[in-house]
């Protein structure tokens, strides 16, 4: 198929970027979108032209790294997967595709797509852990009973990747999404309840000063997430932080 | 308050509580408004207590007041707070494919009712203020029906008033609902909770619709 794409060119963070049309052809449906970039930037090596950057690295929906805004929705217009698990038999011949890079003021552009995303890592560093005791006598995990919900539910929070599709989806720019999770793993967890209070503050309070937005509950986040993390677990960190706050 | 202004999380939960005691005094104001419909000497009656009520008076008006002022400073704080979370934007945004509407026009849709509570402001609570507060006139308990009637012959205020309903439909159909998520409140009832808080955001509205009408034409007969 031939498409025509327009791609967020910036040659580095302080740069001003713009948006660069380049048409491609003899793109096949079962390649893979980071497949199809791929060939762009063959032919713009051959050419000498600077090829397109953009993060990558598992190519199996699991690293959250490919991190691009396809047409105006994170990870393209599929739904639960990552750019690298986005075909192009999604599009059609003849169609023009916006690539952006995800767009928020605590994810700076590092070059054309690729953003950094480290302030999701010192939000997790804030408190995304807990404490055990390992001088041996740690106790085994499996001996712990854990309400079968209660495992699902922390399963289900702790499949989120940090690719940050719930910040570039939201209109504010929120990283609820992905705190919350973080939060409700251990939440939810006997292990988790000895840092419980310290936890939510330190991570909300981490997030707020990356500069994220708040949210207000569009629910962009939780359809645009490619592992479906749900909304519950915002309302969840919403009570953690109100009965930490009230604990102090 | 500090904690107010740094949290966002206090901001998202005192919004939702704002906002549903807004709502609550929504159901108590249509609920008086309606009794105009079908019995004016009921609506007189009722009136003629909340106007005259100390506690609702000195008490209530006051904390109401509060609540709608916050409610609008925050909301504007907060969209200030998000677009600076963006600044460089999307060349292409598919909003559409994620959320609804109403949801990413809040602020929208509250400018509006904003706009519409400084007419409603100008057409009943400041000529009140000043009747009982100002010129201390005689209280009248019969007045109430005859001054809302007049309000409503025209058809520009009476459109205005309609139009403003349609867009506090639009706030309260995501507001209502999301206030509950807010304040944490995410289980086995939230379904029924938000099917309450839709039905409501279209039944209140809606009523609001109906007397505005039904005063209207009620002056041309």
């Amino acid at each position: 198929m031939n498409l025509t794409l327009k791609i967020w060119r910036q040659s580095d963070a302080k740069s001003q970027g713009k948006i660069v049309e380049y048409p491609i052809s003899g793109i096949e449906g079962d390649m893979s979108f980071l497949e199809m970039l791929d060939v762009l930037n063959e032919e713009l090596i051959t050419k000498g032209e600077e090829p397109v950057v953009f993060d990558h690295d598992c190519r199996e929906g699991i690293c959250g790294a490919c991190s691009l805004q396809i047409n105006g929705e994170p990870h393209g217009p599929d739904r639960l997967v990552t750019t690298c698990q986005l075909h192009m038999r999604k599009f059609n011949d003849g169609d023009t595709i916006f690539i952006e890079p995800f767009r928020a003021k605590a994810f700076p552009v590092v070059k054309d797509l690729m953003v950094d995303r480290s302030a999701f890592d010192r939000i997790q560093h804030a408190g995304g852990y807990i404490s055990v005791n390992t001088s041996g006598n740690t106790i085994d995990a499996n001996a712990i009973p854990v309400n079968k919900d209660n495992a699902d539910d922390a399963f289900a929070a702790a499949t989120c990747i940090g690719c940050g599709a719930c910040v570039a989806a939201c209109k504010n720019a929120s990283a609820m999404l992905f705190t919350s999770a973080k939060v409700s793993q251990y939440a939810l967890l006997p292990q988790g309840q000895v840092e419980a209070t310290d936890r939510v503050m330190a991570m909300v309070n981490q997030m707020d000063e990356e500069g994220f937005g708040n949210c207000t509950n569009t629910g962009a986040c939780e359809i645009e997430c490619p592992k479906g993390i749900s909304l519950e677990n915002i309302a969840r960190m919403n009570r953690e932080y109100m009965k930490a706050s009230i604990k102090g | 308050m500090s904690g107010l202004i740094k949290s966002s999380i206090a901001r998202k939960v005192a919004m939702a509580l704002s906002g549903l005691f807004l709502v609550f005094f929504l159901l108590q104001h249509f609920t008086i408004n309606f009794t105009s419909v079908f019995s004016p000497d009921t609506f007189n009656e009722l009136s003629h207590f909340m106007g005259t009520n100390p506690l609702v008076q000195f008490a209530l008006q006051p904390v109401l007041i509060f609540g709608v002022v916050f409610h609008f400073i925050m909301g504007f704080v907060l969209e200030i707070k998000n677009r600076n979370a963006r600044a460089v934007k999307y060349a292409k945004y598919s909003g559409g494919a994620n959320s609804s509407w109403m949801s990413r026009n809040m602020i929208l849709s509250g400018l509006v009712i904003l706009a519409f509570l400084g007419l409603h402001f100008y057409d009943f609570w400041i000529p009140e203020m000043v009747h009982k507060y100002v010129e201390f006139a005689p209280e009248d308990p019969t007045r109430y029906y005859h001054e809302l009637l007049e309000k409503f012959v025209s058809p520009v205020r009476t459109g205005l008033y309609v139009l403003s309903f349609v867009f506090l439909a639009l706030h309260l159909w995501h507001g209502f609902a999301s206030s509950f998520q807010s304040v944490g409140f995410n289980n086995k009832f939230s379904v029924g909770a938000t099917k309450f808080a839709k039905v409501f955001a279209i039944v209140i509205p809606l009523g609001f619709i109906i007397v505005s009408l039904v005063l209207h034409f009620n002056n041309n007969h």
